[in-house]
């Protein structure tokens, strides 16, 4: 199924992934794809670092924004407004228990969703995430528990990219970073860009069709094959 | 006794970085549950508890490279 969390806090969202990951374990729900916007934060996964973080903590304190130590993999980085996270519930059958290969089936959704904006995105060798003309612009960093999949992908969309030159995105220096409106000039809206991001997550996942209105809960996904 | 062994995480993955210790040797322990979290490029892994019991022994510390295969704990 889809839950739609739209703009939410992090923690909360975190909570929902948890709470969904320990029901998909038990057979409660089918694989499950939770998407958010959150409210200005920096995250900083368990390879990370604040150093990374290059602004004055009291200066995000009084502008409310938080820094987290969080469990995904990978370093700092930003999530706000105009940035779509997609945060699968997947429980990865024995055969499919290979967390690399499923990163860069996370890959593969992202570059099949920007192709469709006839740009040409790409892997950096040895990095994770999805580039286009040697920009960023979408980031992953996953989380196990219990062979069930949360924390995932988190897509530019049109996020305010200033946020990432108070950071060294992902512990990489000289990291630039773009959004799908910066890279194309278009104004995307956020219900456009999970419409078809969702559909492009059923073609690389193999899923039937999942079923998709906003704002809440939204109808169930039908698997075709085991992933 | 249960040796708990760190399975393969990915093709051409040897090994992972324990990042965190959820339990302590004499915890009690569910099956499934989270005993220890370890990454491999940007994949946090916890690994699960095969059965419920109580946890004799945890053999790594945080910061340690483990091999597939390895063991990392026993359960009692």
């Amino acid at each position: 199924m889809i839950i739609d969390l739209g703009l939410t806090d992090y923690e909360e969202c975190y909570r929902t992934q948890r709470e969904m990951a320990a029901r998909r374990k038990l057979g409660e729900i089918e694989d499950t794809l939770i998407l958010a916007e959150h409210n200005n934060v920096f995250t900083v996964g368990r390879m990370g670092a604040r150093k990374n973080l290059l602004v004055d903590s009291d200066y995000l304190h009084e502008r409310g924004i938080k820094v987290l130590n969080v469990d995904r993999g990978g370093d700092i980085t930003f999530h706000g407004p105009g940035q779509l996270l997609i945060y699968p519930i997947i429980e990865l059958k024995e055969k499919w228990r290979d967390l690399h290969k499923y990163m860069r089936l996370l890959e593969d959704v992202a570059i099949k969703y920007l192709e469709r904006y006839s740009l040409q995105p790409g892997r950096m060798p040895g990095l994770t995430g999805v580039w286009v003309s040697g920009k960023k612009v979408v980031s992953i960093g996953i989380g196990v528990t219990n062979w069930v999949t949360y924390h995932g992908l988190s897509v530019n969309i049109k996020p305010d990219l200033g946020f990432f030159d108070m950071i060294y995105p992902c512990g990489l220096r000289g990291v630039k970073m773009a959004s799908l409106e910066s890279l194309t000039g278009k104004d995307i809206s956020m219900e456009e860009a999970k419409i078809d991001i969702l559909s492009d997550f059923e073609k690389v996942f193999n899923y039937g069709k999942i079923y998709f209105s906003s704002p809440a809960y939204i109808g169930g996904i039908t698997r075709k094959g085991e992933i | 006794m249960i040796e708990i062994k760190l399975p393969p995480l990915a093709e051409g993955v040897d090994k992972a970085t324990v990042t965190y210790c959820h339990k302590s040797a004499g915890d009690s322990v569910n099956e499934g549950e989270d005993l220890i979290e370890l990454v491999t490029d940007k994949a946090t892994f916890n690994m699960p508890s095969p059965a419920t019991g109580v946890l004799k022994e945890v053999l790594v510390s945080e910061g340690d490279e483990v091999k597939v295969g390895q063991v990392v704990a026993k359960i009692g």
